[in-house]
Parts: C-alpha cells; structure tokens; sequence
C-alpha cells in the first residue's frame, strides 16, 4: 500500500500570493460588516432574509465539501480500501469547506454575539430545522479536523499519540459519516417552512432526499475534480483508474436523484410547470441538463476511464448540484415585489473566502502528508518544483 | 463474508432511503396537525371599508412602541414608511386602479390596508427559530420576539408566509421588529395603541370568538343596509351607524395558514391587497410532521450510527493490517 508524504515546495508562488490578497480583502470587507452592519456590504432585504452566504457559502459550499464524507462511506463503511489514497485529500478539503461556511455564518448572522445560543439546551426550539443544521455544521467541522489529526500527528506527533488516533479513529469516522447525513438533508428541508414562497418546481417534501443525494453525488464530483487538477498541477501520476471507479458510483446515484425529482414532479401534477414557468423554467432545464450530462458522459466504461471526459462529467456535476442549490435559495425563493443581486463586498467575501481555503489546502497538502506517493513523480519539472517528495520517500 | 456483508449494508442503505422517501412523501400517522387557536385568544380586526386612511394608527404605535418617524423623502416633513420595515412595524397602505375615484372598489377605486403582524395561529415564525426567540403566548396567542436570545440568522423573516419579521439591515448591533399587539399595554389593563386611536372604528380590538362573530354579521349583512360599528373594542358601547359595505365574501385569516390573530374584511379582494390566497394547512405543521419523520425520538440517526460505528470499527481494523 502507499503511504502518503508531504509535498514539500515553496510557499511563495504565484497562486498563494493571489490568493492571499484576496483574503486580506475579505478580511478588510469583514471588518467593515462588523463596524458598520449588515446592510452597508450586502444587499440583503427584509424581503430576501438570506443572500449569497447562506447560499453558497453555506449551501454550495458544504456540499462541494463533501467529499471527505463520500469517500468516507466508500472506503470505511462499504470497505472498498482501494480508495484510500482518496480520502486524505478530500477530508482536507472538507475540513476546509465546512469550517469556513462556519466562520461566514458567524458574519452572516446579525446579532453573532448570541451566537452561542445555538449550543445551549435551554435555547432550543427542537422544532426548528436550522437548529439541527446548525448544531450538526458545528460538529462536523470538529470531527473533520479530528479525523484529519492523524495526518498533523504522522508529522508532529510522537508514537504513542499516532497510534491512540489509528485506533480511536473509526468513532470521529462514524460520526462523521452520521453527522453529513443529517444536515445535508436538513439543508434541503430548510426550504420547505417557506412554502409558496419557493416555486412549485423546487418547493417539495422530498427536498430532504434531493439535497442529500446530490450533495454525496457532489462529494463523489470533488474527489474527481481535485484528483484531476491535483495530478495536473503537482505533475503527479494519473489516478484515472480510480476516479472512473468512483464516476460509476456518481451515475448510479444521480439516476435515482432525477428519478425521485421527476417522478415527484409527476405525482404532484406540476410537469407542465417545467415549460411554463418563464425564467424559472429556464433555471430548471439548465439545472437539469447539468444533471443529466454526467450520467450520459459516464455511462460508458471507455468514458469513464478518459481524464478529460471524466474531469467534465464532474464539472458538469459540480454545477448541477451548484446551482440546484443556488436556484432553490435565491431564485425559485422570491417575495412578491423584491428583488436581490449580491453587492459587490458580498461577491468579494465569498471569493476571499474561497481563496482562503484554496490557500489553506495549497499549504497543508505542502506540509503534511496528505497525498498519495505511491508513484514518486517521474518528470524532472516535478522533482525539480517538489524536491522534498523524492526524500520523503526515500525514508 | 465480504459479498454477504456488503449486500447486508445495501439493503440497510436502501431500506434506509426508502424509509426516508417514505416518511417524507406519505403523511406519518402522527402528522402534526395545526396548532389550534388558544381559547382565551385575543386579536385584532381591520376593516378596510371603515379606514380612512388618517394614519393615527401608524402614529401611535410609533409612540407606545418608542419608534421614531420613518422618511423616504428627501424633505422630512412626513412620516412617509411605504411599508413595514425596521424602523416601523404598522403602517397603512394605498390600493388604487385606474382613476381611483371610488373607495372600496377593485376597479378604477382606491382602498386602505393594514400591514403588520398578523399573530397566527400556528407561526412560522415559532416554528423555525433556532433559539426560541419567537415564542406565542399559550393564553393570548400573541406572538412575540424576545432580542436578548436571538441570533439575527432571519430564518423567521425568510419563512414568515406574510413577510412581517423586519430586521435592521442598517445597523452594526441590529435587532429584529415586529408588532407585539402592543403586549406591554395590555399588561396595564390597555388596548393596542392602533385599536385606541381608531376614529372609525377600523381596528378593533377584542377576543378572537367575538371579533370572528363580528365580522360574519358584517359579511353576512347585504350591502346599503344600516348597520351600527363600534370603535376601539369589539363589545364597545362608542358605536356609529353607517350602510354596510359590499364585502368580499371571505375574513382574511381565519383559514389562511391555519389561522391568524388578526382578522381581516375588506370590499377590495384580498390578493390585490398584497395578502396572497394561502391554503388551510399551516407551512409550520407540514415542515415539522417531516422533521419528526425523520427525527422521531432521534431513533433512525441512533440506528444509523450504531450500523455506522460498527462498520467503521470492522474496516478500520482492516486498514489497518493492510498499511
């Protein structure tokens, strides 16, 4: 088996200086929302409650880190250690993802110094669907970072601490395949208290099961998409072989996603809403096609071996449930009479927050042992940009 | 062993997602049913037919709530809150068509409204936020908002079928507003500020069965005919006579979303008064029957992890061996 090192390099380059100037813009924008409020960055309303952090920040964001929690079911609980390589790199990038939609909820909700209201018994409304969401999130995000511990721990930690988290480790795995479950869905029944607010082709019962299975379909997405950008920008060895193994899994689930959506849209007499809706008919049949393209791109075994084929099934994936989810937020939820677009200083948030978790992975995966070595990079533009890969493995 | 396992957790995991499906789609035997209206229920009734327009309303409750006037002119010279907002939690609104010469008529006439909060029945509100800062009352069924537990994530304000919660957008340390039917006042024996102000009578305060009682003599009474209309309160002896007005055949809120506090009449339909045609079934009872679906004595996630912490353990060991 292959055992995962440091990728070593420089911290200096091109991408993490971009990226580090946009988080200290993000920084600057915060501290303004926190000095002079809410309104004076976003455009947010009394009439659109939530606006592009909630949407994707929260949404989106969670969703595309959820490949720590597919590979996670994958290997740990159906047992296919094949895949291990896998899970490392996408537990970072949750860890990532969930604790940074954490910390813009933080500047996203209005009265933060309360926040802690949310932990306590004596607050609780049980009933309350973003309670659940809420108190899962936070959970979450301590339980990725310590599933992630053994990887600080195989740098920094002596023998005896490496070898409590091995054993140790299949309950923060468990909670943390129970944990995603729970909210991913919740994210979706967090909707449906809005009811005639949202439209007829997104407002159902079901949204619990859509939300949930596409965001392990976007988890599955991720895994392919950073493997394949990974092993582009590292010069690593292509994990294709793999990740075709993986887009299987992602067809199969996305053909009981479209299933459960139209046949739920038929049940509920609402089909002939899909061409009838004006502009919401439009963002519904994009969505749409976005879904359906990975299941036409990945049918075939050929396909699904071919890096190219495979790295746009999992773009057009990564949209699909993107926008599935930015549609059902922002644009199938409308009040009579209002309108929203994101403000700049929103946009340049959300972008800074991104930023900062690229930025993030870029120096993680360069000091601990994150990726897979098994195939030590063999062209000299690698070695010469990763020198300390060839000592780590040559231990 | 493998094969047997794997196909075991299949059938969980596909016994598991039809469970959901199931719980989600077919209504539990335990739905949750709307909350009902408590029996000492107090509220408001607003008759658009008997509203003048004067605003005195809209003046004291900024008054006894210490709210100050609202400009979205240039010159302040008028109170001029086009709607509810965070700096106002009443204010009376304008329908017009046409040449708008006639009051309470849908075409080419004009019509007031009153917007604020309508106290249902079974809020939304209550419902969804997170941290029990929306509460109603058990006796008066009044809903209020308690700033020193919320957190400003406005979920209320997202899902309230009415868009009353109104949080303040303009603010480093916002709160969220809303009209409490004037709660501390009735603490002291009083009525709502608006009700007390009414010259004509057009907010009326009183409890729930009598103000239902009130508005089907009025829609059940032919138009033209004299009828007498009290003010302030509903068993008040202030009465003025006046022809009955030609109503729509239906009081806002006694079926909308299960109910609400506020009860309105108006000669003018009420979808072209910014109160959209809601079903009976309130969002609060379907979301939660849901939740406990799922939910239920926290029973299907327990199992799921046990399933989950026994797999993980099993396969951990595994890697374990192999590495």
């Amino acid at each position: 088996m292959s055992k995962a090192a440091p990728l070593g390099g420089p911290f200096i380059t091109r991408t993490t200086v971009i990226t580090a100037i946009l988080t200290l813009i993000m920084a600057a924008l915060l501290l303004y929302r926190l000095v002079f409020g809410l309104g004076a960055v976003t455009n947010l309303s009394n009439g659109y409650g939530f606006g592009l952090w909630i949407a994707y920040d929260v949404f989106i964001s969670t969703a595309f880190a959820c490949g720590g929690y597919s590979m996670a079911i994958l290997v740990y609980i159906f047992n296919k250690g094949e895949f291990h390589p896998l899970v490392r790199p996408a537990l970072l990038a949750s860890a990532f993802g969930y604790s940074l939609g954490g910390i813009s909820i933080m500047f996203d909700i209005g009265r933060y110094w309360n926040a802690w209201h949310l932990f306590l018994p004596w607050w609780a409304n049980t009933t309350s669907i973003m309670l659940e969401v809420a108190c899962c999130i936070g959970a979450y995000c301590c339980v990725l970072w310590i599933e992630f511990a053994p990887v600080i721990a195989e740098r920094w930690g002596t023998p005896a601490i490496r070898k409590f988290l091995t054993k140790i480790a299949f309950i923060p795995i468990a909670v943390g395949c129970l944990l995603p479950t729970m909210h991913q869905s919740s994210l979706g029944s967090l909707l449906i208290p809005a009811g005639y607010l949202v439209h007829p082709l997104w407002q159902t019962n079901l949204l619990p099961v859509l939300a949930l299975s596409s965001a392990i379909c976007m988890g599955y997405a991720i895994v392919i998409f950073e493997g394949s950008l990974v092993t582009e920008a590292y010069h690593r060895p292509s994990e294709a072989h793999m990740l075709g193994k993986i887009s299987k899994l992602i067809v199969g689930l996305l053909v009981f996603y479209l299933a459960v959506r139209w046949v739920n849209l038929a049940y509920a007499g609402k089909l002939g809403l899909v061409l009838t809706s004006g502009k919401y008919s439009f963002f519904f049949i994009m969505e749409n096609v976005l879904f359906v393209l990975p299941v036409i791109l990945l049918a075939s075994q050929r396909n699904r071996v071919n890096p190219q084929i495979l790295f746009v099934a999992a773009v057009s994936m990564l949209l699909a449930g993107a926008f599935y989810r930015l549609d059902l937020v922002l644009i199938a939820y409308g009040r009579p009479g209002w309108h929203y677009f994101p403000s700049i200083g929103e946009i340049m948030i959300t972008v800074g927050f991104v930023a900062l978790e690229i930025l993030g992975y870029i120096v993680c995966v360069r000091l601990f042992p994150v990726l897979s070595s098994h195939h030590p990079a063999k062209d000299s533009n690698s070695v010469r940009r990763a020198p300390r890969v060839a000592a780590t493995t040559n231990k | 062993m493998a094969v047997s396992r794997r196909n075991f957790l299949r059938g969980a995991a596909a016994g598991g997602a039809a469970a959901a499906c199931a719980a989600a789609v077919t209504e539990p035997a335990a739905a949750r049913e709307n909350l009902q209206m408590p029996p000492k229920a107090v509220g408001l009734l607003y008759d658009s037919t008997l509203c003048v327009g004067c605003k005195a309303c809209v003046a004291a409750c900024r008054d006894a709530n210490g709210l100050a006037p609202e400009f979205t002119t240039d010159e302040k010279i008028w109170d001029t809150a086009v709607d509810i907002s965070g700096k106002t939690i009443t204010v009376i609104k304008l329908y017009t068509d046409g040449t708008a010469k006639h009051k309470d008529q849908e075409k080419d006439g004009f019509a007031f409204m009153k917007r604020s909060c309508l106290h249902c029945v079974d809020p939304s509100c209550v419902s969804v936020c997170p941290v029990s800062a929306m509460t109603k009352d058990p006796e008066t069924g009044i809903v209020s908002h308690e700033p020193a537990d919320c957190i400003g994530c406005r979920y209320c304000v997202v899902a309230c079928p009415f868009g009353v919660p109104q949080f303040e957008f303009d603010k480093a340390f916002p709160k969220l507003l809303k009209c409490e039917m004037c709660k501390h006042r009735q603490a002291e024996g009083k009525i709502p500020a608006c009700a007390e102000v009414c010259p004509t009578g057009a907010t009326l305060f009183g409890p729930m069965t009598a103000l239902k009682a009130e508005a089907d003599r009025r829609t059940s009474t032919a138009p033209g005919v004299p009828t007498d209309y009290m003010r302030k309160t509903v068993d008040s002896t202030d009465v003025h006579e006046r022809p009955n007005a030609a109503y729509v055949k239906h009081t806002y809120g006694t079926t909308e979303v299960g109910g609400t506090q506020m009860l309105l009449l108006s000669g003018v339909p009420f979808e072209k008064m910014g109160y959209p045609a809601l079903r009976e079934r309130s969002y609060a009872s379907e979301a939660e029957t849901i939740q406990e679906g799922i939910y239920g004595g926290f029973v299907a996630p327990m199992a799921l992890f046990a399933g989950l912490l026994f797999m993980a353990r099993k396969n951990t060991k595994n890697h374990g061996e192999e590495e």
